[in-house]
């Protein structure tokens, strides 16, 4: 079960022209952030998993793509890790969409928050957008982190997915998102709300040209995030256990007074009720997603 | 300040009631009452945000059959999504509207406790979004204008609804809305709270009554997420922005449709004639545009609609 990242890294992968700059500068942030990861945990740091309670080293655990070695619990992981996790090496490239701060509530203290989150993440929204290769396929891939605010949408969020999109159109290439949000973005009011109706439209748009969309659903993926572009997917992927919905538990007990059945909303029960394709483990997903991407690539005989 | 006012008016109107019932008419008590309604009426004209809330939620603001009965001929209701369920919370058909065949829906609240719990108090499940996109991908067929009325809590949160894909029900109507090649007009009547507003509002022209709200939440979920504490609902509704005015402001919505001084319910006929009036003109600003050139309208629209706000660096 236990599997070395770095093996994922092995295929050669040629760069796209002009991209050379860009990549420099992920790779710096990647060894920025092993680096740091590195003198964060010391080698004997335990963690106990919160779904079988067994106690493992914390970095064997993120060794095993953050995942439970005893009962595959999937724990948080990082966009950029996410993204290390599935492109080829050194293939990833961001794309171009800086969106600068905006509060059109005039919502206190918020810029803020948005700086010290940029800081500690190293993000700078709840989504971080790109293009790369998986198994030699181009693909743009969008990675919403839920460490950023709950990974919730407002104006940037909705404008760097949509502007994804609008790439993969315009290159005629596949996108792959990987949802993962508490749902739209309260500080912004009504302008995240819109940013519902901005995303799917874009989905839409991409969806007619005859795009190729594959939506992965991480921990946790609810509310407007749900409501637009995470379920508009040709293909929808999940990772296991993953609570996946449009009203959040809390909120759906109040209203019918009554506790929740147990595995309600999680992958499990989403794929029961019709609603994803498949469950993929961590370790899996690069080998499914080159899968897809292999068999709306052959042109036939 | 308006609930209070609200609270005298409808016992002012009692009392005058009862005095004209009565054979021996009091009629200097009659005129102080009046003139106490008439004064009163007057002091709604600047009102505040959680006012609105209250006026946009009033029990007898009129409601989408209304509408359609006032405003509309010939009405033909459709029910159902065609997949296994009917939502009663989404109301709808085919009409004329000045002898032009267009689909017309929107959500549906009760008069009395009865009639909603038959309509689940205007908040639908995936099959009532179901049913509403059934409903537009017909009009888009038949090349009929599709016009809708807003006034939802929100999308129902419940278990069946979960089950069923709210989120995704919402999702495809955003979707499919965005590209449609009829005109699309969406009026917001009442409440129009969340992603369960917005699912039959991806429109070419976002209309809002003068006292209706349009919010990413209700206030009180509003202030029960970012507070903890859903009585700071006032608080929130001057936070929200979720009025008519603050929205036209932020140009998220394209006008706004007067409303009698008091609110919609005091006066019903004039709302209906309002609205026929502002309907009509947007119906007419669309009548000539290709169906290529009303989805590109659309999506340029919402493509577009937070440009005030967003700077891409």
């Amino acid at each position: 079960m236990k599997l070395s990242v770095s093996k994922l890294f092995s295929k050669n992968s040629t760069l796209e022209k002009g991209a050379n700059d860009s990549v420099v500068t992920v790779q710096k942030q990647e060894e920025k952030i092993n680096s740091k990861e590195k003198g964060e945990n010391s080698s004997d740091e335990m963690l106990e998993c919160p779904k079988c309670k067994q106690t493992f080293k914390k970095i064997d655990v993120k060794e095993n793509m953050n995942v439970c070695m005893a009962c595959g619990y999937h724990y948080v992981v990082s966009a950029d890790r996410r993204i290390r996790l599935l492109v080829d090496q050194g293939s990833f490239r961001p794309l171009k969409c800086k969106v600068a701060f905006s509060n059109p509530l005039s919502y206190p203290d918020y810029e803020q928050k948005i700086k010290s989150l940029q800081e500690k993440t190293g993000l700078e929204e709840a989504v971080y957008t790109g293009v790369g290769k998986i198994d030699g396929y181009d693909t743009v891939i969008a990675v919403m982190s839920s460490k950023f605010l709950m990974g919730s949408m407002g104006m940037a969020v909705g404008e760097k997915v949509t502007n994804a999109f609008e790439y993969a159109d315009k290159k005629k290439l596949p996108i792959i998102v990987f949802a993962a949000s508490g749902g739209a973005r309260m500080q912004e009011g009504i302008m995240s709300l819109m940013q519902m109706a901005k995303t799917s439209a874009a989905v839409e748009k991409f969806n007619r040209n005859g795009g190729l969309y594959i939506a992965v659903l991480t921990h946790p993926t609810t509310g407007g995030v749900t409501a637009s572009f995470a379920t508009l997917g040709d293909i929808t992927l999940a990772e296991p256990g993953a609570l996946i919905g449009f009203a959040g538990p809390r909120v759906i007990e109040q209203t019918i007074g009554q506790k929740l059945p147990e595995g309600f909303q999680r992958s499990e029960f989403q794929q029961e009720h019709g609603f994803v394709d498949q469950i993929v483990p961590r370790d899996k997903m690069r080998d499914t997603l080159a899968h897809i991407l292999r068999l709306h690539c052959k042109r036939g005989k | 300040m308006v609930k209070e006012i609200d609270e005298r008016i409808i016992e002012i109107d009692k009392e005058i009631e009862d005095i004209l019932s009565q054979e021996c008419k009091d009629e200097a008590k009659m005129y102080v009452l009046k003139r106490e309604r008439h004064d009163l009426i007057k002091m709604c004209k600047n009102i505040e945000p959680h006012d609105k809330v209250y006026l946009a939620r009033h029990k007898k603001r009129p409601k989408i059959t209304e509408y359609i009965e006032a405003i509309f001929e010939d009405f033909f209701e459709q029910k159902g999504d065609a997949l296994g369920k009917e939502d009663g919370s989404i109301f709808g058909g085919i009409a004329l509207y000045k002898g032009l065949p267009v689909t017309v829906l929107g959500h549906r609240k009760g008069n009395d406790l009865n009639e909603n719990l038959k309509c689940n108090f205007g908040m639908p499940g995936p099959e009532g979004y179901r049913k509403a996109l059934r409903l537009m991908r017909q009009a888009e067929k038949f090349g009929r204008p599709i016009i809708t009325f807003i006034d939802t809590p929100g999308a129902y949160p419940g278990l069946e609804a979960e089950n069923n894909g709210q989120g995704s029900a919402i999702a495809v109507n955003l979707a499919k809305m965005s590209a449609l090649r009829v005109p699309i007009i969406a009026i917001v009547t009442g409440e129009g709270s969340s992603g369960g507003a917005l699912a039959i509002g991806v429109a070419n022209s976002v209309l809002m009554l003068e006292n209706s709200v349009y919010s990413i939440l209700s206030p009180e979920g509003y202030a029960s997420i970012l507070w903890k504490d859903s009585t700071r609902s006032n608080e929130a509704c001057s936070m929200m922005r979720l009025t008519a005015q603050d929205l036209k402001e932020f140009n998220v919505i394209d006008g706004i449709i007067p409303e009698p001084i008091g609110g919609a319910h005091l006066n019903h006929k004039a709302v209906f004639k309002m609205v026929d009036r502002y309907l009509g003109r947007e119906l007419e600003k669309y009548s000539k545009m290709s169906p290529d050139d009303l989805s590109r309208h659309r999506y340029k629209k919402f493509r577009t609609i937070d440009q005030n706000y967003l700077n891409i660096i």
